[in-house]
């Protein structure tokens, strides 16, 4: 279990929704605290990663936004410029007028291209060795196999030229299961499941990327223990609920309701998770992450859901 | 900003009566599809005619229900046994269709291709198989589209759509116009140019360079041969894409935003609120989903709550009660503080949604409110259940 942060590039994926960017949030401040240099880049740029962290806008430009931890936004069009200046040797690129529009147009153009200028930076940092770990919070499960498969589309699609050349290293990290993982982050119900194993199907189809781990986050605990659902059911009778109402000065049906709805939701839901646990390759990880009542979001949600996948990594 | 009167003019009975078309959207995971499907139901059964919604990506048990086994893009009644036995009878017809990317953006090729032989050159082409399903916002523009196509052959009274899921909300509703816009660009013409003459723009020429020892020539070629090709349906399909964009900001359409009352969700709603209303589209309603039940934020009954936390043992102690419950003082103590301890928890996230409420900016004529459900809705009868807390 506890080779999954000795990756060295893990991409973080799930349905919408399902709390993918805290995962991917919490699991880079995880590696950082436990000594490595984390970098954590999120790809769709909606800029809410930075609020997983309290801190100001994360850009392209890597920042050290904790002890060991860096953070970035992926910008395809900056990573294009570096992408050609450094590996290509075109400095000549940075001065070119409206690459912006060029790059939109050729992107939108040619499949491929917008993603595997995302995906060559990140296979970049890995191959540079500038970090021990780096968390991708990537797109979201319909569109990561594209992202991803994206090196061998462009290998079938463009016979010659520097792309061409430089997808065989990438190819080459992307395939290794010691170098490369895709986390998916998956919530006890019924469509995020249904995707999740849709996913592993296509991942394993259509690339040679391995899968780490599943996430299920927001896993209620379960409210009574063996036994007391049974009490319950007693408890939640007229004439208990009025004998304890006039213990606590005011009627308890509210409070049985509560409690109900909890145990029906779990049961729901434990559905769902068993349907996963039982499609899902048996060597694969399945980690828990509790549902939160007190934060939702912010750092203390980030570090909560980090303790979290800590325990359940065996730290 | 002033409170929010709880009593609101308008309703989503009354929208619907008056609209052809209704949009779905929000972001990931809020709900979009069982409520697109639960609105479609409800206007089949109460307004009759004939309904339809076409949606994206149901879940399974859903989806079979309504009878969408191994459809595509075809548009499909549902039984009216399906209804019988939900225990209602529908004035009106319900149809279901679900959106084929790839198969919508086949029909389309074959519309405006100007001959045959065109339209099989465009379709076996390798770039245009690959962007037929990967092009950016792609799946966007073709939801789009294929409700155009539905909505002018004239044979339902109302459409309900679910909208795929984009990286941004405001994606779809202006891929007709980027769709427009990239298919007239100079760009477009740019990089066709030499392929048609060898004469190069000398502003071009660098791009050129850049361009071709990045990808390759052939490449290059190939894509320039596939937008020649494409250039063929240019004035069709630019002319097309600009009725698309011109029915959703008919007086006939409306939008329904969805949303849970988590940060995130609401955020996202709001914004999509700002852009609709700024850029002069209809916003009908706006729907809560997946909310939890107004009675957690009652605070006597929190004090309670903390009363059978705190006081477990004595309160199990009382004279009886363990013996009523068939059970011994401890389990009952552990169970009292459990109930109590549940409510606590729970009050909490409902403060929270409470306060998202209160904080909401934006205040359509219709906001309504879906209670957090138990189970799963995946038949006639629980679209119904749904449909019923948000119809009037």
């Amino acid at each position: 279990l506890a080779d999954l942060l000795e990756r060295k590039l893990i991409f973080v994926t799930g349905k919408g929704g399902v709390g993918k960017t805290t995962i991917a949030a919490a699991l880079a401040w995880l590696a950082a605290v436990r000594g490595k240099r984390t970098l954590v880049c999120e790809i769709d740029a909606k800029g809410n990663l930075a609020d997983f962290y309290e801190t100001g806008p994360i850009r392209f430009e890597e920042r050290e936004i904790a002890p060991r931890l860096w953070a970035m936004s992926m910008d395809t069009e900056a990573s294009l410029k570096q992408y050609l200046s450094l590996q290509l040797k075109m400095p000549l690129v940075t001065r070119m007028g409206p690459l912006t529009k060029m790059f939109d147009f050729v992107a939108s153009a040619a499949p491929g291209v917008r993603e595997i200028v995302t995906v060559g930076k990140l296979c970049w940092e890995v191959k540079e060795k500038h970090y021990d770990t780096i968390v991708v919070d990537a797109s979201a499960s319909g569109h990561i196999v594209s992202q991803l498969a994206a090196p061998q589309a462009i290998n079938q699609l463009v016979q010659v030229g520097l792309v061409r050349q430089q997808t065989g290293w990438m190819l080459d990290i992307l395939g290794d299961p010691d170098q490369t993982g895709l986390l998916v982050v998956a919530t006890p119900a019924e469509m995020p499941v249904s995707e999740t194993l849709e996913l592993t199907t296509r991942l394993h189809d259509e690339t040679n990327v391995d899968l780490a781990a599943v996430v299920v986050n927001r896993v209620l605990p379960e409210l009574f223990g063996r036994g007391e659902e049974e009490v319950f059911e007693h408890l939640d009778q007229p004439e208990p609920r009025s004998l304890l109402a006039a213990e606590v000065g005011g009627p308890v049906d509210t409070l049985m309701k509560a409690a109900r709805l909890t145990v029906t939701m779990r049961r729901s839901r434990t559905e769902h998770l068993e349907r996963l646990r039982e499609a899902i390759d048996p060597t694969i990880p399945l980690l828990y992450v509790p549902y939160l009542f007190f934060r939702s979001h912010g750092l203390r949600a980030t570090h909560q859901v980090a303790d979290a996948l800590s325990a359940e990594l065996g730290y | 900003m002033p409170e929010a009167s709880p009593r609101r003019a308008g309703s989503i009975e009354a929208l619907l009566a008056s609209k052809e078309i209704a949009i779905a959207c929000g972001s990931g995971g809020v709900g979009k599809t069982t409520t697109a499907a639960a609105i479609a139901t409800m206007a089949a059964v109460r307004h009759g005619g004939k309904v339809l919604v076409v949606t994206v990506d149901p879940a399974r048990r859903l989806a079979s229900a309504l009878g969408l086994d191994g459809f595509g893009n075809v548009e499909r009644q549902v039984e009216p046994d399906a209804f019988k036995s939900a225990g209602v009878r529908a004035r009106g017809e319900l149809w279901v269709a679900m959106l084929d990317t790839k198969q919508s953006w086949d029909d389309l090729v074959r519309r405006h291709a100007p001959d045959r032989e065109t339209a099989v050159r465009i379709l076996s082409n390798p770039l245009y198989q690959n962007i037929s399903g990967k092009f950016v916002q792609s799946h966007d523009y073709i939801a789009m589209e294929r409700l155009y196509e539905l909505h002018s052959e004239g044979n339902f009274d109302l459409i309900v759509v679910d909208t795929p899921p984009t990286r941004n909300a405001v994606d779809f509703i202006e891929a007709p116009r980027r769709m427009a816009d990239f298919f007239s660009s100079r760009l477009l013409r740019l990089l066709i140019a030499p392929y048609r003459s060898r004469m190069i723009n000398l502003a071009a020429r660098p791009f050129y360079q850049v361009a071709d020892r990045v990808l390759g020539s052939q490449f290059l070629e190939d894509i320039a041969e596939f937008f020649i090709l494409f250039q063929t349906m240019y004035s069709g399909f630019v002319e097309r894409a600009t009725a698309v964009e011109r029915l959703l900001k008919d007086r006939r359409t409306t939008f329904v935003v969805v949303s849970t009352l988590e940060a995130a969700p609401v955020h996202e709603a709001e914004f999509f609120v700002q852009v609709l209303t700024a850029k002069r589209f209809h916003l009908g309603a706006l729907i809560l989903n997946k909310v939890l039940p107004s009675y957690l934020l009652d605070e006597e009954a929190e004090r309670r709550a903390a009363r059978l936390c705190d006081d477990s043992s004595e309160l199990a102690q009382r004279d009886g009660l363990a013996a009523l419950l068939e059970t011994d003082e401890e389990q009952l103590a552990r169970v009292l503080a459990e109930v109590g301890e549940n409510f606590r928890n729970f009050a909490v996230v409902a403060r929270r949604e409470a306060a998202e409420r209160q904080e909401l900016r934006v205040r359509p004529e219709v906001v309504a409110t879906v209670p957090e459900f138990e189970g799963d809705i995946h038949d006639i009868e629980g679209l119904l259940r749904l449909g019923e807390q948000i119809w009037t």
